[in-house]
């Protein structure tokens, strides 16, 4: 972890409530995709966690949708306006773990963390296959940038407005070695119930400090309590109990 | 440069700066992001007897000037802590050891505090008398003096360690629970825990907190801690530890001008890790501002 203070040199619309925020400044602290940052918002008591896009030295992308009071405040900021961010908090996902033909799930914002996985495992050389759910074709962000990057990209729509009828779960390929996924938990709970074989699931969570030192994100696992903030939040497959 | 000193309960601190219980962990996780040995000492994470999960989700909600939490008391449960959680910090931290303490009755109390009372990293008991977020036990135990007194006579027949005992705010008298508590001979007394509130989700009209209530710190709560630190000041005379939305170095000494020989500060951490190493470093400035030379003659200044 990483506390930073960055530039903002681009905060731009890229879907219904979707933005896309560029932040120059020491991205050193962030070590893995899947990982998130936790960023101090004027006039907002608790930082607000938002999971990195794309990092490069010096750059930082990150994607999200207004939900509530604090991504209002971060969709107001402008050019030139300086954020206090803490970098590279959470685990991230395990490329090692890919094999030859991953296969990402992303639903809604979720896709957002894929990105810079997928663009990491095609710099490893792997074929990646990108599934991508949006509830409306007004939603979707990121399908070109996905295949840019050369995967092979499926989009789905839940009111069937655009690419393939129904949730991501409806457009799973045949084949594929492991499973990324992040989105929101039905659909997250939906993907373990019927993708194949292994895989590792990024959580969302109501978090205090998003270091672990709250406890107040924690959910039960099989190995016992996990913070979401500082274990996860990517979970393996295994490792998962879900509410009944 | 002035002196920043001052001695709880006969342990003497390097400076009056204490993370609080519940924002710190166990401790050495924050010894990755600074070396954890420059605090006068740290409050651990409430221990119980057994281990505990604590409330569903979800347990955070913000505020204005704060936070309500309702964690629930989490932890592995003391005799994990003892054979996991110490060791780990006796690897990054050199001092004594501030050990919080919760239970549901006077047996778990008397129980933890044995075990704790037997590890040499351990400084001081602090006792939790008022979590608000667990059912049983917790708050119920420092709403009452009679029962609040018979705590610490459980805790204090079992240990040789300076008890403090953390009280609640959930209360009309302050003073006459802090007065049962050093009546029945605890060695100091910290305040305040949380302040039990509520926010409601207006999207699902529903408290937002699965437990329905959580406890308020924070910047808000600040003078309400200044306030009952000042009235327990005047009516008892072991050392007070004073708690509540502690966010800067001028926040410290106005917590013990109103009488804290030492000041914990909890939410500052959760929104910026390095806030107690900050406060610390920022203390000899202000002390010059203010024409102190001995951070201990601030202690109860406030009373005429």
């Amino acid at each position: 972890m990483k506390k930073v203070i960055f530039e903002i040199t681009e905060n731009s619309p890229l879907a219904a409530g979707v933005y896309r925020l560029r932040l120059a400044g020491d991205t050193s602290g962030v070590t893995a995709p899947g990982q998130f940052v936790n960023i101090a918002l004027p006039g907002l008591y608790l930082r607000r966690p938002i999971s990195v896009c794309d990092a490069e030295p010096g750059l930082l992308t990150l994607v999200y949708k207004v939900v509530g009071h604090g991504t209002e405040a971060m969709a107001a900021m402008g050019r030139g306006e300086r954020l206090d961010v803490l970098t590279g908090l959470g685990n991230g996902f395990d490329t090692a773990l890919a094999g030859d033909s991953p296969l990402l799930l992303g639903g809604g914002i979720g896709a957002a963390p894929l990105y810079w996985l997928a663009r990491t495992l095609r710099a490893a050389g792997k074929r990646v296959c990108a599934v991508l759910g949006f509830n409306t074709e007004g939603d979707i962000f990121y399908e070109d940038e996905f295949r840019a990057l050369g995967c092979d990209v499926t989009v789905a729509t839940a009111d069937g407005s655009y690419g393939a009828h129904g949730f991501v779960t409806n457009a799973l390929p045949d084949d594929y070695s492991f499973t990324y996924a992040c989105g929101p938990e039905p659909m997250l709970r939906a993907v373990c119930d019927r993708a194949a074989g292994d895989g590792q699931l990024s959580f969302e969570a109501r978090m205090g400090c998003g270091f672990g030192a709250c406890m107040g994100c924690t959910r039960e696992t099989v190995n016992g309590p996990k913070r979401v903030c500082r274990d996860g939040p990517v979970f393996r497959k295994g490792e998962i109990l879900w509410a009944s | 440069m002035g002196e920043l000193s001052v001695t709880l309960c006969g342990v003497e601190l390097s400076n009056p700066v204490i993370p609080a219980s519940g924002t710190f962990g166990y401790g050495y996780e924050f010894a990755e992001y600074y070396d954890i040995n420059c605090l006068g000492t740290f409050s651990f994470k409430g221990t119980t007897r057994e281990p505990r999960f604590g409330n569903p989700q979800p347990r955070i909600a913000e505020c204005g000037a704060g936070l309500l939490n309702a964690v629930g008391l989490q932890n592995p449960g003391v005799e994990a802590v003892i054979a996991e959680e110490l060791p780990k910090l006796a690897k990054v931290f050199c001092k004594p050891v501030m050990a919080n303490v919760s239970g549901f009755s006077l047996e778990d109390y008397a129980y933890t505090c044995a075990r704790l009372d037997g590890q040499p990293q351990v400084g001081w008991l602090e006792v939790n008398i008022s979590c608000p977020n667990v059912h049983g036990g917790g708050m119920s135990f420092g709403t009452d003096p009679a029962a609040a007194a018979s705590v610490v006579r459980a805790v204090k027949a079992v240990t040789k360690k300076p008890v403090i005992v953390k009280l609640t705010p959930n209360v009309t008298d302050v003073v006459s629970v802090a007065r049962a508590c050093e009546d029945a001979g605890a060695d100091g007394i910290s305040l305040i825990n949380t302040l039990l509130g509520m926010r409601i989700d207006l999207k699902r009209k529903r408290p937002l907190l699965a437990n329905g209530t959580g406890g308020l710190s924070g910047p808000a709560v600040f003078p309400v801690a200044v306030r009952m630190v000042y009235q327990v000041y005047e009516a008892v005379s072991v050392p007070i530890v004073g708690v509540g939305g502690v966010r800067s170095a001028e926040d410290v000494i106005e917590m013990m001008l109103a009488g804290a020989t030492a000041v914990e500060v909890g939410a500052a951490n959760l929104v910026d890790p390095y806030a107690c190493r900050d406060i610390i470093a920022a203390l000899p400035a202000v002390m010059e501002r203010y024409g102190i030379e001995n951070l201990r003659d601030m202690i109860g200044g406030a009373h005429g």
